[in-house]
């Protein structure tokens, strides 16, 4: 594969790139313990006197990779126990390659022969910033999983967790979501307002995104405005009128209240995604099937909604989420006999700080990605029978 | 009131007669509206269990009573109020009667005498502060300390607080100026007796945020009834004020390294109050729990899952132990004379004289 030639490089390069990837790492260690120069002041020296060893005087690389990797674990061991043994673990291994990846040249194996020196670093750069925004994104979500198996009632790394000592875990939090009268009744709240709200949602968008996209429909423009203006108003402005509506009507506290005032923020969803797989919808199929002596339900079930559905699914799909996770309209709308799981997050984390909360998000958070993989098999499946992807 | 003495008499006469009143003229589902937390939990125990085991009524919980004033004026302006018993502070008792909001209660009336016939007027005395309040706990706001990060001498006075020298670290206070401005004028050496003379003035209220001023950058703001001990169990603060029962529940049942502060804590109240404008059933089944979940044997129950004071002078006699702990809760109450040797009792009028003007004043300096 490689048609780049690879050449070892000079110290003067590895030792400084190496150094300052150490600070990196001791900043991070640093102030986790108190002294964040201190930390970086220490990673780059460590590192860059790893660097030099390892070009002069350990160059066989089997030898130096197990070295650095039983140095860190063994630092790590030492200063923060077994879980300092775990983080001295990756250090080692991840040091151990990098220098005599950058020694070896080898960063340059896999680009073309011809990058310039500006090429690479931005090659190399593009991804440590595209990881770094990962991270960010990804480690409030990661950061609540283990604090949710807490043996004590609070946000916080005890020390028995930060040992991995067994004692410092527990399944109590989830043990209360699933006994607790309060989270089972939002449980089965959200479970039977969203999906009726998502099924009104996608009726209703649906069939307005159809009639919106006829030519001859007047005032086409405003009716789609209104329609999606749920979606830009403020919440907290639809709340309150649809408070002081439902209240007038009688809906205010009822189940069917909340169920419609979720079915209109979900409509702007399916609206928009609809009109969206609509754009490349060939209406002579219609005039064909029509042609063809089909009725305009028979036109619309046979021909045109298997070639939408897509549009029609993905708007469904956020028409669910906007109910299952809606807080502000269901606070409004809803009195306590419909509360819904979010609102008895939001007044559990309010009145009680309780790791229950952290419990119930790892669940919604291991569900979702259970539901996400689902959806995406089942699509390459059907790829795959159509014939339209490989493998 | 034979009737009531019969009912808590016997248990099988309680079920029947429990049944007899419930029928017809009364609601069959109630919606109770509290503060969540551990504190939602013993009134639980003590009222809602054992009143929904003896008539059949279907009670549901609402945690809002943090903005039950904006929430019950927002439904009397839609006219449909959904709440049917609202658990608030004396303080909110009083605004919601005096823009009736809430109804009036004839104490001795419509509440429970105590067992040996004192009608519940004089039983609640003064803590009755308006007519449409009933009293259920008395609670205070006082401070817990990390035992574990004061040294060998912990505080044992409220001005320690004010100490950053010897008491080094972060402490968390409420995000309102109502207590940390009496607090700072005891410290700036204003005597008990002259505190609210002091604070009525406006070079008392600069004053008393001059003494703030001196800890302003030492200090975590909360505002949930949670934070504090949240922060405590973290090690994030050295000292922090939160509500007693809160403490309580950190100390002996997270067995967390922290103690209480019992210095200068300041006394309020805590109880129920009914909306206007309920249907008669509705009203007729809120009366009832109310007068069932005041009377002197039940105000006593709920200090067995809190250390919250009864507000009934007769059900203090009657405080034992920790329903589940089995420790004796007397202690642990606000009003145990150990505890009480130096209070401070919230003063209901002053603030609301006065609370718009320094609450404006508190929020620009907190802002500086």
């Amino acid at each position: 594969m490689t048609i780049t030639p690879v050449s070892r490089k000079p110290m003067s390069f590895v030792v400084p790139v190496v150094a300052l990837s150490g600070a990196v790492a001791g900043l991070l260690v640093g102030t986790a313990n108190g002294s964040a120069a201190l930390g970086i002041l220490i990673g780059a020296v460590v590192l860059a006197g790893l660097a030099v060893l390892f070009m002069t005087v350990l160059t066989d690389k089997r030898m130096g990779r197990w070295l650095t990797l039983a140095i860190f674990t063994l630092a790590g061991f030492f200063l923060g126990g077994l879980s300092g043994l775990v983080v001295g673990l990756l250090f080692g291994w991840f040091f151990g390659w990098l220098i005599y990846w950058l020694a070896e040249g080898r960063y340059r194996a896999s680009l073309p022969p011809y990058t310039t020196p500006m090429q690479v670093l931005w090659h190399y750069t593009f991804r440590v910033i595209c990881g770094a925004i990962f991270l960010f994104l990804i480690t409030p979500i990661l950061v609540v999983m283990p604090l949710s198996f807490n043996a004590q009632d609070f946000f916080t790394f005890t020390p028995e967790m930060l040992r991995l000592d067994p004692a410092g875990y527990s399944l109590k939090h989830y043990v209360d979501f699933f006994t607790n009268p309060d989270w089972q009744n939002a449980v089965w709240n959200s479970v039977t307002i969203a999906p009726v709200a998502t099924l009104l949602s996608v009726g209703f968008g649906t069939l307005a995104a159809i009639g919106l996209s006829q030519p001859h429909v007047p005032f086409r423009q405003v009716i789609m405005a209104i329609l999606i203006s749920p979606m830009i108003v403020p919440l907290i402005i639809s709340a309150a009128g649809m408070y002081f509506f439902y209240s007038r009507i009688g809906l205010q506290g009822t189940y069917l209240g909340v169920v419609l005032a979720h079915a209109a923020l979900g409509i702007p969803f399916v609206i928009i995604t609809v009109t969206a797989t609509l754009v490349g919808f060939d209406r002579s199929l219609t005039r064909a099937a029509a042609n063809m002596g089909a009725n305009p339900v028979t036109t619309f079930f046979r021909v045109q909604m298997p070639l939408i559905l897509p549009g029609v699914i993905a708007g469904g799909l956020f028409a669910f989420i906007t109910s299952f996770d809606e807080v502000v309209v269901v606070l409004f709308v809803g009195s306590a006999g419909q509360k819904t799981l979010p609102w008895q997050m939001f007044t559990g984390l309010r009145e009680q700080i309780s790791p229950t909360i952290l419990a119930v998000a790892t669940i919604l958070v291991v569900l979702s990605i259970m539901l996400l993989t689902t959806v995406e098999l089942l699509r390459r499946r059907s790829e795959r029978l159509r014939g339209l992807s490989p493998g | 009131m034979k009737l009531t003495t019969t009912l808590f008499a016997t248990a099988a006469l309680a079920v029947s007669t429990g049944a007899a009143i419930s029928e017809s003229h009364m609601a069959k589902e109630m919606t109770i509206v509290s503060w969540g937390g551990a504190y939602s939990n013993s009134q639980q125990k003590a009222y809602s269990d054992p009143y929904s085991a003896m008539t059949g009524v279907k009670i549901i919980n609402d945690e809002s009573s943090a903005e039950a004033v904006a929430k019950l004026r927002a439904m009397n302006e839609a006219g449909n109020v959904t709440w049917d018993v609202v658990d608030v502070v004396a303080s909110d008792a009083i605004r919601l009667c005096d823009e009736g909001l809430a109804m009036e209660i004839n104490a001795d009336k419509q509440l429970a005498p105590a067992p040996d016939g004192t009608p519940a007027s004089e039983d609640f005395g003064s803590l009755r502060v308006s007519d449409c309040f009933i009293p259920q706990i008395v609670y205070s706001t006082t401070f817990g300390y990390r035992t574990d990060m004061v040294g060998d001498t912990p505080p044992t006075k409220i001005c320690d607080v004010f100490d950053t020298k010897k008491y080094p670290g972060k402490r968390a206070l409420e995000k309102r100026p109502i207590n940390n401005m009496e607090w700072a004028l005891l410290c700036d050496g204003v005597p008990k007796d002259k505190v609210y003379d002091v604070l009525a003035t406006p070079e008392g209220q600069e004053r008393a945020l001059a003494k703030l001023d001196t800890i302003k950058k030492d200090v975590i703001w909360w505002s949930a009834g949670a934070d504090t001990p949240q922060l405590l169990a973290d090690g994030e603060i050295v000292m922090g004020s939160t509500y007693n029962g809160r403490l309580f529940s950190l100390i002996v049942e997270q067995k967390q390294p922290v103690a209480m502060l019992w210095d200068a804590q300041v006394f309020d109240l805590d109880g129920w109050i009914i909306p206007t404008g309920l249907s008669p059933e509705r009203q007729a089944r809120a009366l009832d729990f109310v007068r069932f979940a005041t009377d002197t044997q039940r105000l006593a129950d709920q200090a067995k899952y809190i250390s919250y004071g009864p507000a009934r002078k007769s059900s203090a006699p009657l405080v034992g132990k920790h329903a589940t702990l089995g420790i004796d809760m007397a202690p642990y109450m606000p009003t145990d004379p150990k505890n009480a040797k130096n209070t401070f009792l919230y003063n209901y009028e002053f603030w609301a004289d006065y609370r718009d003007d320094i609450d404006a004043k508190f929020q620009a300096w907190l802002a500086k």
